[in-house]
């Protein structure tokens, strides 16, 4: 097993060399960079975008699609070793040296995984954001427990529900229950995430919170939290630490406030597949022979359900469930950008609409490992879950 | 048959005419039997032919043009029609004229002038378009017949966006995006399937390992990111028709690797059977074998999966132009016109909430085509029971 997993994690570096090129070029290919927008303000002259070029290392220009790949070359030359063994970067307008990734991580030094692996000393440097003056990792872990924050509830959610649903249709197959259920996964399906997300919240600006508020419940009344919609937390609470330990009682409540409709709209998605899914497997293997024999052998119905089928069943939820981690990072874009979450993934599309290119190739290829370690992942939950199942 | 006492012996010898006529029924005839006894599927199959319909005479339909901008109008919210007249008679439908005023805080907010009475009339002269993208002309089905852009005597069954546009006239005419884009990606990301699962399921071997590790690259990377990262590439001043076409091109790259994978596999079933290796024995080409042999015995499996990538092509198109990454003015699609909640999202959900509409519209394609791709992959399956 410990050579399967090593063999994969070999064969896993050919692959991040092509992601880590292909998400290069699709960010380089963008026409314009972050210097257009100050190419087209007159008032910057000449020299002063040479010298913000050459700060940033842009100066060699990179349009590959005007065939000019010299200064492609030489960015992707350096982010690559940057990420490889430099461990400092550099700031270049002050010179200030950023130690990024571990040991300078302010929001939570005590977090154990941000001292990073105290053998290798691996502290890559994954380039610096332009837009906003900091080192890209250091961007990433500030968003990273809002993140967490918002989908590992949304994760939770969604399986605990879906299952037993699952199961439920499936053992009561063409009943009222199924059909219902399935006609809402359908419609689960079918709604787009934004969409969900903007009725929603028509419906809680428009009749929730003044009903609400007229009822004199305090918190939903105009400047307390329950009285703002969109964003994790109200002006008041987004300071601070994010880990939720350290916090009082009345920004847990603003968090659990603005966090529901999330949870709602994203986990709807995934509840309808999910669903059906498990509906489908329990099916399939409620008809074999094996359940027939149990049923006959007269053992009780629920231990022919719960014993035998349902963990049959399982294997491919779990397989799912090893995919699906990945999506605890990247899963919500659209919701997070709709109701305006601080996440990861907000990070990524204000990346993308500034032409902040090192931030938008990091968390593209962030994006690709965390897919890739899923499978992985799920490879191995599956061997451990079904002995039939053996890699060698 | 011999469910009557009354059979007479001339019905009798008739019915076994019949069953000696009887033609066998075809697998495509018993799978349309199955289909149409699926009644969600048949609902669906409805729905779409009616939103096809109203998409491609959406010009003809909508009393405006998509583009035009009455600007003396914005956000005016949507027209009431009326079929009763101040005195509380039956009339032909009518509409009142629009009076804008200012409120407090000096939003413009609109009212019925009930001095103003404009007559719904059909086939009317109104702004020129183009029918089917082709024909010039001016005639729509019904509006008021008022040329002038500012005219008190407007229709905007679902309102106005922020330039005054007329948001019925551009949902319908949204619908040519949204629609066409599902079919037209489909037609690509299917092609590449087929030539790169064909040729990795027969011929196997380096080809087949490179083909893999290539869908393995493209699938490790999540769907709407790199969908956002590659939209981003289009310059935005772009011809409308033109990032069109490359909105399909990137929606069909990005797609095509599970179903070329699932196409291999079927392929390396299917070359190993009788047939094929029949037809290999009489010195058919690679092509024929490929082409005129295994092809046909995945269609079926490649109907359901086109059917039902459907419905994710519509919503990442939706997603895209929500985003502001893929359709953009003046061209629109469904997610196009949500597009203006991005910005502002609360107020303008406040105060105009029509601008919501579109999204219905997605959401109703979106469920038919799934319907449809559910009928149609039980009544493919011989052994499925549903539907029955």
């Amino acid at each position: 097993m410990l050579n399967y997993i090593l063999r994969r994690l070999i064969y896993m570096l050919p692959t991040l060399l092509i992601i880590s090129l292909v998400a290069f070029f699709v960010v380089q290919l963008a026409p314009g960079d972050f210097l257009t927008k100050y190419k087209l303000n007159e008032r910057i002259s000449q020299e002063t975008l040479q010298s913000i070029a050459k700060h940033l290392g842009l100066e060699t220009p990179c349009e590959p699609l005007e065939w000019q790949w010299q200064g492609c070359l030489d960015r992707y030359w350096r982010w690559l070793k940057g990420v490889i063994w430099e461990s400092q970067s550099t700031d270049p307008r002050t010179g200030q040296q950023w130690q990024v990734w571990s040991f300078q991580f302010s929001i939570n030094s005590q977090f154990p995984f941000v001292h990073g692996f105290p053998f290798i000393h691996w502290n890559p440097d994954f380039g610096f954001s332009f837009e906003t003056n900091q080192p890209v990792a250091t961007l990433f872990w500030e968003r990273l427990p809002l993140t967490l924050l918002v989908t590992i509830p949304t994760f939770l959610f969604a399986w605990l529900i879906s299952l037993p649903l699952g199961i439920y249709s499936a053992t009561r197959q063409y009943s009222l229950g199924d059909n219902i259920f399935t006609l809402l996964g359908f419609a689960g399906l079918s709604i787009p995430n934004f969409f969900l997300a903007l009725v929603l919240m028509y419906w809680l600006v428009i009749s929730v919170i003044p009903t609400f508020c007229g009822w004199g419940w305090g918190f939903f009344c105009p400047g307390n939290p329950g009285a703002s919609v969109g964003g994790l937390f109200t002006q008041a609470h987004m300071a601070g630490s994010p880990w939720p330990w350290d916090w009082t009682l009345t920004k847990w409540l603003d968090y659990l406030w603005h966090l529901w409709p999330a949870v709602l709209v994203i986990g709807s998605s995934s509840i309808a597949s999910l669903m059906r899914v498990m509906r489908g497997q329990l099916l399939d293997i409620l008809n074999s022979q094996y359940i027939m024999t149990a049923r006959a052998k007269g053992l009780k119905e629920s231990v022919v359900i719960y014993k035998h089928a349902v963990r049959n069943a399982l294997n491919v939820m779990i397989t799912i469930f090893g995919q699906s981690l990945p999506g605890l990072i990247s899963g919500a874009l659209i919701t997070a950008i709709v109701l305006n979450f601080p996440t990861v993934e907000r990070l990524f599309y204000d990346g993308l609409r500034a032409y902040d290119d090192y931030l938008v190739q990091t968390l593209l290829m962030f994006f690709a490992v965390l897919l890739l370690l899923g499978n992985l992942l799920a490879d191995i939950m599956l061997a451990w879950a079904d002995p039939r199942i053996r890699y060698d | 048959m011999t469910e009557t006492s009354a059979t007479t012996a001339e019905e009798r010898r008739d019915q076994e005419e019949r069953l000696l006529t009887t033609k066998p029924v075809s697998q495509s005839q018993l799978i349309w039997r199955r289909f149409r006894r699926h009644r969600l599927g048949a609902l669906g199959g409805a729905i779409i032919v009616i939103l096809t319909l109203l998409t491609i005479f959406s010009h003809f339909i909508a009393p405006y043009d998509y583009a035009t901008q009455r600007r003396r109008f914005a956000y005016a919210p949507p027209t009431q029609i009326h079929f009763f007249d101040k005195e509380g008679r039956l009339t032909w439908p009518f509409v009142y004229g629009l009076k804008r005023e200012r409120d407090p805080r000096g939003r413009w907010i609109y009212r019925e002038d009930r001095e103003r009475v404009y007559p719904i009339k059909f086939f009317v002269s109104g702004d020129p378009y183009l029918f089917l993208w082709l024909f010039p002309t001016d005639i729509h089905l019904f509006g008021t017949g008022e040329r002038d852009l500012n005219s008190p005597g407007q229709i905007f069954l679902f309102g106005t966006d922020d330039v005054g546009r007329d948001l019925f006239s551009r949902t319908l005419i949204g619908g040519w995006v949204s629609l066409s884009i599902g079919p037209l990606a489909l037609l690509i990301s299917l092609s590449l399937a087929i030539v790169f699962g064909g040729i990795s399921g027969y011929y196997g071997g380096g080809l087949d390992v490179f083909i893999q590790r290539l869908i393995e690259v493209l699938n490790s990377f999540p769907g709407l990111p790199l969908l956002l990262a590659l939209a981003a590439i289009l310059p935005p001043g772009l011809p409308p028709a033109v990032s069109f076409l490359l909105i399909i091109m990137i929606l069909s790259i990005l797609g095509w690797g599970g179903t070329a994978r699932a196409l291999r596999g079927l392929f390396l079933a299917l070359r190993e059977q009788e047939f094929s290796l029949a037809a290999k024995a009489v010195g058919a080409s690679d092509a024929r074998i490929i082409f005129t042999h295994l092809l046909p015995n995945t269609m079926s499996f490649l109907i359901v999966t086109a059917t039902l990538s459907i419905p994710g092509l519509i919503l990442a198109e939706a997603a895209l132009s929500f985003l502001g990454f893929g359709i953009r003015d003046p061209m629109t699609s469904w997610g196009q016109l949500l597009n203006q909640f991005t910005d502002n999202t609360i107020s303008n959900l406040t105060y105009h909430p029509w601008l919501m509409i579109p999204g219905f519209f997605i959401i109703v394609a979106v469920l038919a085509f799934n319907f449809m791709g559910d009928a149609l992959r039980d009544a493919v399956d011989p052994f499925s029971t549903k539907g029955r």
